[in-house]
C-alpha cells in the first residue's frame, strides 16, 4: 500500500506514504469498531425484541429505530465521567483503553480480503492468539482498579474463564494450521478456493466438529452469554464494568463488539473459506478470461466482492452469537469450566488426532468433490513478495539497458525511451527458476489463485 | 527528522552509534525510528517498574515494557519471536498477576516496600549483569556497526550489477544464472520482511529436523529432547501445583 501511495505523493514527500498508508489503514479498522459497534448494538435490541417477542427499538430515526444507537452514543458522551473514591486512579483510566487496544491490534492481521490486510505477517494466526488473550488484561485491570466488590468479582470470574477457554481455543485454531501448513492467514484463505466444498470445515468430519467446539470457545473469549460470567448484570450489578460510565464505558463496549467481529471474520477465514465465496464466480472468470485476469480494475472488484464475503460470513456469525445470547440461561463458574476445560478440550484433542491422521493418510472428503488448485501451490505472502520485488527489479533492469541502447546519444529521450521499454516488456510473469521444482501448470495456477478474490 | 538528525549529528554523540534516523538518501527510516520509540518505551517503563510500590500498577508496567519489547523484535523483523515475546511473557504475566497477586492478597490494593539494603543488593547484582551483557553485546565486531541497512543495500546493489552485466551481454532473462538469481531472491526478501522462513525452520527443529545445519550425528540433530524434556517438567509443575491447591482445601474440610 506504501508503495502505491509513494507514487501520488508529490516529490519530495514520498518517505511520508508509509505514515500516510498507517494512518489510513488505522483509521479504517478503528471504522470497523465504531461502525460496527452502532450497527450490532441496534441489531442486537432488534434481535433480542424479536426472540422475546418484542418489536425492539421503533421509533428513533424511523420505522426500524436505525438511529437508536447513535442517540445511545451521544448520550453516552454526554455523561459524566465518574470514578469512585476507593478507585486507582490511574489503572481505573488506562483499564478501557487497554482492552481497546487488544481487540484494534488483532484487527492488524485479520485479511478482509485476498491480500487486504494491513500488516501481512507471516506468522498472522499466532500473533492473533497472542493478541486475544491479552484483551483480559483490560477487563481484570477494569474489575480490580475499581475498588468495589461487583468489579471484583467480576475480575475474578474472568481470570477463571480465561485459563478454561484459552486451552481448547489455541487447539482448535492450531487445527486449520495443520491443514493449511502455513500460518499466513491470507494463505490459508486461498487454499479455501473455488467452490464451497473446498472450506476447511468439509475438509474431513473432523474438522465439521472442531468448528462448533471453535464457536463455543470464541463465544466464551468474547464475554458473551452464556459466557458473561464477568459482567453478569443479573448477580454482580453488572460486572467489571460496575463503576464505569460514558466513553470509559462505551470503550469497553467497542472492544467487545470488535472482538465479536474479530472472532466470527477468523473462523470465517479459517473454516469458512473467507473472502471465497460459495459459487467461484470471481475466480472462475479470473481463471478462464485472460484479459480480466490481467485488468488490475477486475482483481481490485473481485477483491471487493471478497470484503463483502467476509463482512457478510462475519456479520452472520455475530448475529448467531445474538441468538445464543438471547437464547440459553447464563451458566454458573464451575458449569463455564467444566465445558470449557472437561468437554471442549477433550473434543478438540480427538479431533486434532483425527486431523492427523486424516491428513497423513490422505483420505478423501468432500474436498475433493471439485478441487481448486493443489494447496502446496499456493505460497505464502513473502514468498509472493519476494518474487513480485526480483521481477520489478530485473525489468527496471532490462528497461535501462533497452533505453541505453535505442537512444544512446540524447539523454533527455530517456525517460520517455524507458517508458516504452517498460510497455514492450511482456507482462506474463516468467519463471525465474525461483521457484526451481515448480512445473508450469501448478505455477499457473498458484499464480491465478493468488491474482484475485472470488464470490 | 533530518534536522533532528542533523541536530545529533553537531551534538557530541556520533549520529553512527545512535544508528541513522535519516537514511543516505534523506528519506526517513521508519524501522530505525520505531525501534528507538519502542526501545525507549521499554527501558522507560521498565524503569517505572523499579520505582513503582504498587504491585499490580507494576504488573502493568512490566506488561507495558514487554510489549515494548516485543515491537523492537517485530520492527527487526523478527516476528515470530516477537510473537512468541507476547505469547509467553506478556500472556504469562497476566496470569502472574492473577494468581500471584490477585488470589493471595490479603487486602486490596498491596503495596511492596523496598528497603535499603535490597535496593544495594539489587544494584549490585542487575549492575553486575548489565555489565556482563554489555561486554557480551560489545563482543562481537559486526554488532558495533548500525549501517546494516547500507550494507544491505550495497549487497543489492552489486548483485543488480551482476545481473545487468549478464543481460548487457546479450543474455535474455531465462538464461540469467540462477545463483544469482537465488542471491537477489534472498536479498529482496530480506529488505522487504526479514527473515520469514525462518519460522518453517524453528518448527522443523523443534521436531528434529535442522535446516540449518548438515551435521547428522544422532541426539544432536534437533531440539526434539529437549522440548519434550521441558514438556514433561511442565506437566510435573502443573500437577505439583494442583496437588498442592488441593491438599489445603481438604485440610480445611477437616477442620470444619
Amino acid at each position: 500500500m506504501a508503495e502505491n501511495i509513494s507514487t501520488w505523493l508529490p516529490p519530495g514527500w514520498e518517505p511520508l506514504a508509509y505514515l500516510v498508508a498507517a494512518v489510513l489503514q488505522a483509521i479504517l479498522i478503528i471504522h470497523i469498531f465504531a461502525l460496527g459497534a452502532v450497527v450490532f448494538i441496534w441489531a442486537e435490541r432488534k434481535v433480542s425484541g424479536r426472540i422475546q417477542d418484542r418489536l425492539g427499538p421503533t421509533r428513533t430515526g424511523g420505522a426500524f429505530g436505525w438511529l437508536q444507537s447513535l442517540a445511545d452514543g451521544v448520550k453516552l458522551l454526554s455523561k459524566e465521567d465518574l470514578m469512585p473514591k476507593d478507585a486507582d486512579p490511574l489503572l481505573f483510566r488506562i483499564a478501557p483503553y487497554l482492552a481497546f487496544a487488544a481487540s484494534f491490534a488483532a484487527f492488524l492481521v485479520l485479511p478482509f480480503s485476498n491480500g487486504w490486510v494491513a500488516l501481512h505477517l507471516n506468522v498472522a494466526i499466532f500473533f492473533l492468539v497472542a493478541v486475544l488473550g491479552l484483551e483480559v488484561f483490560g477487563v481484570i485491570l477494569a474489575g480490580y482498579s475499581s475498588g468495589s466488590k461487583w468489579s471484583l468479582f467480576g475480575a475474578m470470574r474472568q481470570a477463571a474463564q480465561v485459563v478454561s477457554y484459552e486451552v481448547p481455543l489455541g487447539i482448535c485454531i492450531v487445527i486449520p494450521v495443520i491443514i493449511a501448513g502455513s500460518m499466513d492467514m491470507v494463505t490459508i484463505g486461498n487454499q479455501q478456493r473455488g467452490l464451497f466444498t473446498n472450506w476447511l470445515v468439509f475438509h474431513d468430519p473432523f474438522t465439521m466438529m472442531v468448528f462448533w467446539v471453535y464457536a463455543t470457545c470464541a463465544v466464551a473469549s468474547v464475554n458473551r452469554a452464556p459466557f458473561d460470567l464477568a459482567e453478569a448484570e443479573s448477580e454482580l450489578v453488572a460486572g467489571f464494568l460496575t463503576e464505569y460510565s460514558g466513553i470509559r464505558w462505551s470503550l469497553f463496549f467497542m472492544a467487545e463488539y470488535g472482538s465479536m467481529f474479530l472472532v466470527s471474520a477468523v473462523g470465517s477465514v479459517l473454516f469458512l473459506g473467507g473472502w471465497n465465496g460459495p459459487i467461484p464466480i470471481f475466480s472462475l472468470l479470473i481463471d478462464n478470461v485472460p484479459w480480466l485476469a490481467d485488468s488490475w480494475m477486475f482483481v481490485w472488484l473481485a477483491n471487493f466482492f471478497g470484503l463483502l464475503n467476509v463482512l457478510l460470513k462475519a456479520s452472520l456469525g455475530v448475529i448467531a452469537m445474538m441468538w445464543v445470547r438471547w437464547t440459553f440461561p447464563r451458566m454458573r463458574v464451575d458449569q463455564v469450566i467444566t465445558t470449557c476445560l472437561k468437554y471442549c478440550v477433550p473434543l478438540a484433542a480427538f479431533c486434532f488426532l483425527g486431523v492427523v491422521f486424516w491428513v497423513s493418510t490422505g483420505l478423501p472428503f468432500l474436498n475433493d468433490l471439485a478441487p481448486a488448485a493443489p494447496r502446496s501451490t499456493v505460497r505464502e505472502g513473502w514468498m509472493v513478495e519476494r518474487e513480485e520485488r526480483v521481477e520489478r527489479t530485473l525489468s527496471r533492469l532490462e528497461a535501462e539497458i533497452a533505453a541505453a541502447e535505442t537512444q544512446p546519444a540524447t539523454v533527455d529521450d530517456e525517460p520517455a525511451a524507458a517508458e516504452e521499454a517498460n510497455e514492450a516488456e511482456p507482462v506474463e510473469p516468467t519463471d525465474e527458476t525461483v521457484k526451481a521444482g515448480m512445473d508450469d501448470a501448478d505455477r499457473a495456477a498458484a499464480v491465478a489463485s493468488l491474482a484475485g478474490g472470488e464470490q | 527528522m533530518n534536522q533532528v538528525a542533523s541536530g545529533l549529528v553537531t551534538s557530541q554523540w556520533n549520529i553512527a552509534t545512535l544508528g541513522l534516523l535519516a537514511a543516505s538518501d534523506g528519506a526517513i527510516n521508519w524501522h530505525t525510528l520505531f525501534f528507538f520509540i519502542f526501545a525507549l518505551t521499554a527501558c522507560g517503563f521498565a524503569l517505572a517498574v523499579l520505582v513503582s510500590s504498587h504491585v499490580v500498577r507494576m504488573a502493568f508496567f512490566l506488561i507495558v515494557s514487554l510489549s515494548a519489547a516485543s515491537g523492537v523484535m517485530f520492527t527487526s523483523g523478527a516476528h515470530f519471536v516477537g510473537t512468541m515475546q507476547l505469547l509467553i511473557y506478556v500472556g504469562g504475566t497476566v496470569v502472574l498477576l492473577i494468581f500471584g497477586v490477585m488470589l493471595t492478597a490479603q487486602e486490596a490494593f498491596i503495596t511492596l516496600k523496598t528497603k535499603a539494603g535490597d535496593w544495594v543488593l539489587g544494584i549490585l547484582v542487575g549492575g553486575t549483569l548489565l555489565a556482563l551483557l554489555v561486554q557480551v553485546a560489545f563482543l562481537d565486531p559486526t554488532w558495533h556497526s548500525t549501517d546494516y541497512q547500507q550494507r544491505l543495500a550495497a549487497q543489492h546493489e552489486a548483485v543488480t550489477e551482476e545481473l545487468r552485466q549478464e543481460l548487457l551481454a546479450g543474455r535474455d532473462r531465462s538464461e540469467l544464472s540462477p545463483e544469482t538469481l537465488q542471491k537477489l531472491a534472498d536479498l529482496e526478501s530480506e529488505i522487504a520482511s526479514g527473515f520469514p522462513e525462518n519460522v518453517g525452520r524453528i518448527g522443523l527443529a523443534l521436531v528434529g529436523v535442522r535446516a540449518d545445519t548438515t551435521d547428522e550425528s544422532v541426539g544432536l540433530a534437533g531440539y526434539l529432547l529437549p522440548f519434550e524434556i521441558v514438556s514433561v517438567h511442565l506437566v510435573v509443575v502443573l500437577v505439583g501445583a494442583a496437588y498442592l491447591a488441593r491438599a489445603k482445601r481438604r485440610r480445611t474440610d477437616l477442620i470444619e
